[in-house]
């Protein structure tokens, strides 16, 4: 790790004295295998390395990167950084990140166990997740992928104004995907466990997550068009939390393109509901000690009980707002730090998902959702995605359906939350799962 | 880039465990690019990548690893490690006979890198003030340009060597525009395989002035109908129904693997009559357009579905190598960092004899899709999902008023079916990146103006 302080060092001490530089270092490797019908299929193994170098000076920015950590081409990086500044807008609040007096948190994110691991033992792992995943019904009539992935990364910040920091992780997980059959009928299903070492995997569950999703929906039916409460399975919540997020960002508000702009301190959402972005919980698989600018990571509140408390920044759009930056500089090596929330999650409530179907009576349990990049609009806040699942009937889980959309606006499915389910469950995403009960959107079916 | 004597080095290596086949993948990708928010030039960026991926294939296991040391140290490291992923039986030393094969790569108008930083500066404000001088309910513009040119070698243990030399050009306009009922975007974007020359086929003007009027004239657009609908698709802007609705499913990873609902049906009508659906690398200066794919293949034009017959799937190099065929050149990756696959190029649905006017004309209540967003398919369902960005509906035969932002539904070989009206008056959409298993690569698709006689729409009114 002492080696990219010392990169970085090299660059920034050729800061010139009326220009701030800034050096983000990173470097990386990664295994993945991925096995078919007990062998392996692919066998991946890579290392990456390179630096993103930004300059401001004279209140201008510009930024340079390369997939290299040569000598000679980090030097043109700085120098086509410099080069770029003059061609940008004058901005007075543009400026890199001073240290702020938080004390970054010891976060515990490297396992070098991890590291130590044998080529053939990832092999195995994979293997042994593609039979637990046939193993689940008789029906699971392929597996289309069983995968194992691996790596370490470690990245600086380094910058002229006194920010001087370096990380290291370590992380993996297992997926599968499958197909159960039931004469014509075909439907997918699919399962992960994540952690920071191999021993952290539950090989277990993936499989039976991924038997289990394709098995419950066989037979599944269009379902007639209406309105509905709908329960939100732990991933689709996590998907929307991440689109909540987006339109939280300081740089949205800014640039006019938050719904929640001017909404601080209102309400926004019902009462069960408080959202908040901690990169410094070690259970997210996002967290990190610090953001792409190296301040210390730390806990946001953004929406409490229904009241939006605030959003999230870096430093360029904190300053801008006249506020602090909440470290939410979110960024790789080869682009300059954008905002995003890190770790969201929403504060879970005390019932399980049964519970929460018994409540609810009639209604559509939502298993996975489709077309969320193409449906959702998070500056006008429409809302539609494909989606799948059963019907709630009784308050128990009824008949699969398919091929349908729920659809609404972002604002209403806040307001309209009902329950937040117990189940959190950390996901390999900048989001937390939790099952969520929204009332009052439209189905459109046959 | 690389000596054929060091590339031919490498390969020996990669096959010292007793590998069948072994490639060297070299690339050397430059780009820039230049980004202009809420009237600020914001960031001119620019960026360098270089590399190589070298994979071994045993049986049906492919090792792979890949390296930014393009040194013969580095790639030597890589192919060992490859070999050692795709551990065969046998072993020895062999070498490679490397014979170039040549390539008239694309001619480039006006190189990029040769045009000056100020310039592309300018392109950015000309459409920041033409946006906003659209009307005062535009309350933000945003407009981003960028280039990149992508050099690639290719070398294989059947003594393939080729070269492309890819240069890619693109500019967006994005505007906001406010109003009673909220806000709404609008959105224009033009890419193309040629150089700085976009700009003689494109006025930033007019991209800029249709962006913001698509933002202006959402501000009126009313709740999408829910339920189901015929649906129009506006020519251009609708050939994400056809990636989507049967072009995954006709990649033939999908197929060997039987997770596509397109499987073992060659031969058979899959789809109406009016469809004839062609994927083709070799449309001149499309986005998807290459002269060799990433596996060293020569672009090609291949027809998949001819009068709604199944003609045939879309190949990469290992896919066609266990069946014993020939490529299609649709083996394609997004860098030297990722392992090749089947990917599409540029897939279109050619003309039929309609009119436009007349299929409009001729739908009594339905819905007008004008351009198509993103979408998403599971290829062993063969359900899927598009976005419409702007649509309008159609009453009594005539388009009348805008619909909100939404997503469509379908089911694939059932769409294809339902196709009852196809146009003549075929037209490229904007360009695209399709996403699949965690890789981008640039695709470009197309439509006549179309109809589906029912699809389901998936909005909040009743």
């Amino acid at each position: 790790m002492s080696e990219l302080l010392e990169i970085g060092d090299r660059l920034v001490a050729q800061a010139r004295a009326d220009e701030q530089v800034e050096v983000v270092v990173g470097r990386s490797t990664s295994t993945g295998v991925r096995v078919y019908e007990g062998e392996i299929e692919q066998l991946s193994s890579a290392t990456s390395a390179g630096v993103g170098v930004r300059v401001v000076a004279g209140g201008r920015q510009g930024f340079a990167y390369a997939g290299s950590l040569d000598p000679d081409v980090m030097a043109d990086t700085l120098a086509e950084a410099r080069d770029n500044a003059t061609f940008a807008s004058h901005d007075e609040h543009l400026g890199l990140a001073e240290p702020d007096g938080v004390p970054v948190p010891e976060l515990d994110l490297y396992r070098e166990s991890l590291t130590q691991v044998a080529t053939d033992a990832k092999v195995d792992l994979a293997i042994a997740l593609e039979k637990a995943v046939k193993a689940q019904d008789p029906r699971i009539s392929a597996v289309e992928s069983a995968n194992y992935a691996d790596g370490w990364s470690e990245g600086a910040v380094i910058t002229s104004t006194g920010i001087r920091t370096v990380g290291r992780e370590t992380s993996c997980y297992v997926s599968a995907s499958c197909v159960a059959s039931d004469g014509d009928d075909t439907q997918t299903g699919y399962g992960f466990s994540v952690g920071r070492t191999m021993e952290d995997l539950d090989l277990e569950s993936a499989a039976a997550d991924a038997g289990r999703r394709a098995t419950r929906l066989l037979g599944a039916t269009k379902p007639s068009s209406g309105r509905f409460t709908i329960v939100l399975d732990p991933y689709v919540t996590a998907q929307l939390l991440g689109i909540i997020g987006s339109t939280l960002s300081g740089e949205a508000v800014l640039k006019g393109r938050s719904l929640f702009a001017d909404r601080v301190g209102e309400s926004v959402a019902a009462g069960s509901l408080t959202l908040i972005d901690d990169a410094t919980n070690p259970l997210a698989y996002s967290s990190s000690e610090t953001d792409g600018e190296g301040l210390a990571s730390r806990r946001n509140v953004l929406i409490d009980q229904g009241v939006l408390q605030g959003f999230v920044h870096n430093a360029y759009t904190a300053r801008r707002a006249g506020t602090t930056s909440t470290a939410n500089a979110v960024r790789g090596f080869s682009s300059t730090p954008g905002v995003g929330c890190r770790a969201l999650s929403l504060v879970p409530g005390t019932a399980l998902q049964p519970e929460l179907l018994a409540g609810v009576g009639e209604g559509v349990l939502i298993a996975s959702v489709s077309g969320l990049h193409s449906g959702v609009n998070p500056v006008s806040g429409d809302f539609s995605t494909g989606a799948q699942g059963l019907r709630i009937s009784g308050g128990e889980i009824a008949e699969p359906l398919r091929e349908f959309t729920i659809a609404s606006t972002l604002q209403k499915m806040l307001a309209e939350v009902d329950a937040v389910g117990a189940d959190l469950e950390w996901l390999p995403m900048r989001s937390a799962g939790v099952s969520l009960v929204v009332r009052d959107v439209t189905v459109s079916g046959s | 880039m690389i000596e054929p004597a060091v590339v031919s080095r490498a390969l020996g290596v990669a096959l010292k465990t007793g590998g069948d086949f072994a490639e060297v993948f070299v690339e050397d990708k430059r780009s820039s690019s230049a980004r202009l928010d809420d009237g600020r030039i914001e960031e001119l960026g620019s960026g360098r990548d270089r590399g190589a991926g070298i994979r071994v294939v045993v049986g049906d296991t492919t090792g792979f690893a890949h390296t930014a040391d393009l040194s013969e140290q580095g790639l030597t490291a890589a192919a060992e490690a490859a070999a050692a992923a795709a551990r065969g039986g046998g072993g020895g030393v062999r070498t490679v006979d490397l014979t170039p094969r040549v390539v008239s790569s694309q001619v480039v108008g006006t190189r990029p890198e040769e045009v000056g930083k100020a310039t592309k500066v300018e392109l950015l404000r000309r459409a920041d003030e033409v946006a906003r001088a659209q009307g005062g309910a535009i309350s933000q513009v945003s407009a981003s340009y960028g280039d990149s040119r992508r050099r690639i070698l290719v070398a294989n243990s059947d003594g393939l060597l080729a070269e492309d030399d890819q240069t890619r050009t693109l500019f967006v306009v994005g505007a906001v525009a406010s109003g009673d009922a909220g806000m709404q975007t609008g959105r224009r974007s033009v890419g193309h395989t040629m150089g700085f020359e976009l700009f003689d086929r494109y006025q930033v003007e007019d991209l800029a002035r249709e962006a913001a009027d698509q933002a202006l004239t959402k501000l009126a657009a009313r709740p999408a109908p829910s339920g189901s609908l015929p649906v129009v698709i506006g020519r251009g802007g609708g050939g994400v129904l056809f990636h989507e609705a049967c072009g995954h499913g006709l990649e033939a990873d999908h197929i060997q693997k039987n997770v596509s609902v397109f499987a073992g049906r060659v031969g058979e009508q899959v789809a109406s009559p009016l469809v004839t659906l062609v994927d083709d690398g070799t449309v001149a200066n499309e986005w998807g357009t290459f002269a060799i794919d990433d596996e060293g293949t020569v672009a090609q034009r291949n027809v998949l579905i001819e009068d709604g017959v199944l003609t045939d799937y879309m190949w990469d190099r290992l896919r066609a190598r266990k069946e014993g065929r020939d490529l299609s050149g649709n083996g394609r990756r997004q860098s030297y960092k990722h392992l090749p696959m089947v990917r599409m190029t540029n897939t279109y649905l050619l003309n039929g004899a309609g009119s436009a006017d007349d299929i409009v004309a001729d739908t009594p209540n339905g819905v007008y899709v004008a351009q198509l967003g993103g979408g998403q398919v599971n290829t062993a369902t063969g359900d899927f999902v598009f976005g419409m960005t702007e649509a309008y509906l159609i009453e009594d035969g005539r388009i009348t008023e805008p619909l909100r932002q939404g997503n469509l539904i379908g089911n694939g070989p059932k769409v294809l079916e339902l196709i009852d009206a196809v146009a003549d008056d075929f037209e490229f959409g904007p360009p695209g990146t399709c996403g699949k298993d965690g890789q981008g690569v640039p695709v470009g698709d197309g439509v006549p103006t179309l109809r589906v006689s029912e699809l389901t729409i998936g909005g909040t009114a009743a």
